[in-house]
């Protein structure tokens, strides 16, 4: 328990505001529980029947006027404390902080796509530098789904058509879950992504591209990149189909395409897989692979390749 | 049979001559033509108890896939279709219809002194169109859905489940619910007994007339946003498609203006049973009859204003969340005055803790933490973070299943001398009780914590810091339905061997415990005349004790 709770601790000042009404909610409400549920289980000890058959004079009270006027009061004033509360807290989360940095978010089934002003784009990961304010501007390409940060206890819904808002702000460096919080199909559950809160420093060298890929092997970065770019929402490594087939054997298999074609799995078929998914469908899988021309570059591709041939 | 009085007239149970009073033709075609609502209230009764056990196994196999974490046990599309199955099953085949068209329709005219309902045909006819949609129903199952019981759009629209069928199911189900609300609604009003005036009213009376004002007036709604999805689906017309200038966020506005008010549908009907087993339990009067009458009411037409609260990040407009965030608070008053007079009624009694009682205390206690873990979601702050969490997931489930399917289970055992003529165990009750109590905590406060803690709902895959808690909740899930399948053993032993009921085996006052069990087809030889409210159980130093 103490893990799960500890794993999304607030990491943002909406996450220590929104903790803060929570606890406050919890308080009083743990009076009245305790309060209701006391006499309950007090006047069910108090005025048990001790010997059966033998019940002792009982009262005639049918009401009281004082008595439900009070319990009416009380219970009205509290809510509208819980009320008032919550909103201000609310009111706060949602107005965005001046100097706000504009980030686009674009949600498909099953990835979220960043695009930053400077023209850079990231999937699965989304990249800031930590004090500075972010606005999400969110869209999506098919069906609603959620943009849900825990450890900032954030979450705003993404409309086809729309454009709906989530304020962030960065207060602590460190690496935190997002998940797709409304419930889009298949993939639901694996869509999900990082918001990495990086030192100002350390996000110039980011943005500079100095943050290169050191020298890892090929398909370790293709493993990397299958991960981040959400393939896995769709795909398995492990040989069971999902969304679409799996990765596992691929390589080099002899495959029936939805036309009744037979294609051999090789560089040029995964490329196109990648750039074109709607050209080649395999038999008895839904045509909804996204095509990641623009976000997967080349040299990228390569790396998945790499990576799909070590999966026998 | 005489007068009745308020406080107790001991009856002559008269003529042995049908010992199995309705219950007595046998046979297929007389369940089948039958007209007696009593019977069309059991028909109604096991319908909705089967589906509830088999709403039962999709969720114990829900629970199984979460143990793990990854792709384990089946595929994440079957967990999808599961968890849809559970919620459309429990909600629309057994919560919605279970208490109104079940134990409703067996003890409204009962409880008012009527021979049947106004109009017995419509009656009949409504539990043959439910019929007609659970075959529907099942009919989707070829290709299931995997949309969750609440039919998002545009994924409800795209998906290539069969959405359609589905929906045209729910469609006839939500048309025998219109009919049985109608029924009573007329009943309540034309059919009372001499002298039943409403403040005479037994309180499920009270409670089962606000659900039936809900059911007419909410219900076409939920009826008609299936057909435009519908029309969505075959013929494109796009009222929910923004490429065709529609919108997603209508189709929220059109599905939670009726399933918000509906989960009155599922609790008035239940807390009128509470309201009826504490006085009998309690030997003591009802307190605040008035505030407990018209809080149901109350309930029933704020219940209408509140909606918006399911679609705070919905992406509607900031004004709106305030409003209905604020009028969602004022659902708690009303439903904070029944408890304490429920619990001010146990003041001073002399109470016994037979099942039925045990069941009626379990309701308020769970009730209680179940509408108190509501507040967080009531407040637009904490809801932005516990939406769409298990956090929801568990406060749903500890007000409709430890609040409707307790009060049911009260009803139940409350009841079942009466319907069926033949008393339950108390031993296997208590220890139905007893597990499903203990399960029901397990499986369900763990995932407050797993819901806070960040688990979003609806998920087949899961980060693996969640999984210790899932495996406690899924244990708990099997500690539960040991204690339903003991209750059911309960059950069914109970129709064949059970001990033969007396007339009124909990000295209730109310008119059903006035006619034999089981009561004869036409309930009462004279229709008895009222007199004075059914609530008089003071036992006074002077009146002795039998
Ligand atoms: C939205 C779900 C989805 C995502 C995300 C996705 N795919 Fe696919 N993919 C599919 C489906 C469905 C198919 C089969 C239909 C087709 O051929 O288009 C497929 C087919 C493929 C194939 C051909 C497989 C075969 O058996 O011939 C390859 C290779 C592939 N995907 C790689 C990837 C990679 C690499 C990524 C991540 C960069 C990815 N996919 C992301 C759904 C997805
Ligand atoms: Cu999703
Ligand atoms: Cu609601």
């Amino acid at each position: 328990m103490t893990n799960t709770l500890a794993y999304h601790q607030a990491a943002s000042r909406s996450a220590w505001e929104i903790d803060a009404v929570f606890l406050f909610i919890t308080v009083v409400s743990l009076f009245f529980f305790i309060l209701v549920e006391g006499l309950l289980i007090y006047f069910a000890v108090r005025y048990r029947r001790r010997r059966a058959e033998e019940a002792h004079a009982t009262s005639d009270v049918r009401s009281n006027f004082v008595l439900e006027t009070v319990w009416v009061i009380i219970p009205s004033i509290v809510v509208i404390a819980f009320f008032v509360y919550g909103y201000v807290v609310y009111r706060d989360v949602t107005t965005p902080s001046p100097g706000a940095s504009d980030i686009h978010v674009v949600a498909q089934q099953f990835l979220f796509n960043f695009k930053y002003p400077d023209g850079r784009t990231g999937i699965n990961e989304l990249r800031v530098p930590v004090g500075k304010p972010v606005k999400l501007i969110m869209t999506s390409r098919d069906v609603i789904h959620g943009f849900f940060v825990p450890a900032y206890r954030l979450k705003q819904d993404i409309l086809p058509g729309r454009y709906t808002y989530l304020y962030l702000q960065p207060d602590k460096e460190g690496a935190y879950d997002v998940y797709c919080a409304e419930y889009c199909g298949g993939g639901h559950s694996t869509m999900r992504a990082k918001l990495i809160v990086m030192p100002p420093g350390e996000y110039a060298n980011w943005v500079a591209g100095a943050a290169a890929e050191a020298a890892v092997p090929l398909a370790d970065r293709g493993k990397a990149l299958v991960e981040k770019f959400g393939c896995l929402g769709c795909h398995t490594v492990d040989g069971s189909p999902k969304v679409g087939p799996s990765l596992k054997g691929l390589f080099g298999r002899q495959g029936t395409l939805e036309d009744g074609r037979t294609v051999t799995a090789d560089e040029e078929y995964i490329k196109e897989s990648l750039y074109d998914p709607g050209a080649k469908i395999v038999k008895g899988f839904p045509n909804v692979m996204p095509t990641f021309k623009g976000t997967v570059s080349p040299d990228d591709v390569t790396a998945v390749i790499a990576y799909i041939k070590t999966l026998k | 049979m005489k007068d009745t009085t308020a406080d107790g007239v001991a009856l002559t149970v008269s003529g042995d001559a049908h010992p199995r009073g309705y219950l007595e033709e046998k046979g297929f075609w007389s369940w089948v033509y039958t007209l007696d609502h009593k019977r069309i209230g059991l028909l109604y009764l096991y319908t909705t108890l089967f589906f509830f056990l088999l709403g039962g196994i999709f969720a114990l196999l829900i629970r199984i896939k979460l143990l793990y974490p990854g792709q384990q046990i089946f595929s994440d599309h079957m967990y999808n279709v599961l968890f849809t199955l559970h919620g459309s099953v429990m909600i629309f085949l057994f919560i919605i219809p279970a208490i109104p068209s079940g134990l409703g329709n067996f003890f409204i005219p009962l409880l008012i002194g009527a021979r049947d309902v106004a109009f017995p045909r419509i009656n009949l006819a409504s539990y043959w169109v439910f019929v007609a949609g659970i075959l529907v129903i099942l009919a989707s199952l070829v290709r299931p859905m995997d949309t969750g019981w609440t039919f998002y759009t545009p994924y409800s629209a795209k998906t290539a489940a069969d959405v359609t069928l589905l929906s045209f199911g729910i469609f006839l189900v939500g048309m025998s619910s219109i009919l049985t609300g109608l029924n009573f609604l007329v009943t309540i009003h034309k059919l009372r007994a001499p002298g039943m005036t409403w403040h005479r009213f037994p309180l499920f009376i009270w409670g089962m007339y606000a659900t039936s004002i809900i059911q007419v007036v909410a219900t076409p709604v939920v009826g008609i946003t299936f057909l435009l999805l519908a029309m969505e689906r075959l013929f494109g017309v796009g009222f929910f498609d923004p490429a065709k200038g529609g919108d997603p966020v209508l189709f929220q506005h059109f599905f939670w203006f009726y399933s918000h008010p509906v989960v009155y549908v599922m609790i008035l009907p239940a807390m009128g049973i509470i309201s009826e087993v504490i006085p009998v339990f309690s030997r003591k009067p009802i307190f605040g009859y008035r505030a407990i009458a018209y809080s149901s009411l109350a309930i029933a037409f704020i219940g209408f204003l509140v909606w918006g609260h399911h679609m705070f990040v919905s992406g509607m407009s900031k004004t709106a969340n305030i409003i209905f965030s604020f009028l969602t608070f004022f659902v708690a008053v009303p439903t904070a005055i029944k408890v304490f007079n429920w619990i001010a009624t146990m003041y001073k009694g002399s109470i016994t803790f037979e099942s039925p009682m045990l069941y009626a205390l379990t309701f308020i206690f769970l009730f209680t933490f179940g509408g108190l873990t509501g507040m967080f979601l009531g407040a637009l702050a904490t809801n932005v973070h516990a939406h769409d969490t298990y956090f929801v997931v568990a406060h749903f489930h500890y007000t409709m299943m430890g609040g409707t399917m307790m009060g049911l289970l009260a009803g139940l055992h409350y009841w079942w001398p009466k319907m069926t003529g033949r008393m339950l165990s108390e031993k296997l009750a208590r220890a139905g009780w007893l597990l499903t109590f203990i399960g029901f905590n397990v499986t369900f406060l763990t995932q407050f914590f797993l819901g806070y803690g960040g688990m979003p709902r609806r998920w087949a895959e899961y980060p693996a810091q969640f999984q210790p808690l899932n495996i406690v909740s899924t244990a708990g899930s099997w500690i539960l339905a040991a204690g339903i399948l003991i209750m059911f053993v309960n059950f069914i032993r109970g129709l064949y061997t059970g001990e033969p009921a007396p007339a009124s085996p909990w000295k209730g006052l109310t008119l059903e415990w006035q006619v034999p069990s089981p009561p004869p087809t036409e309930n009462f030889e004279e229709i008895p005349h009222i007199t004075n409210w059914p609530y008089g159980y003071t036992k006074r130093k002077t009146d002795g004790y039998e």
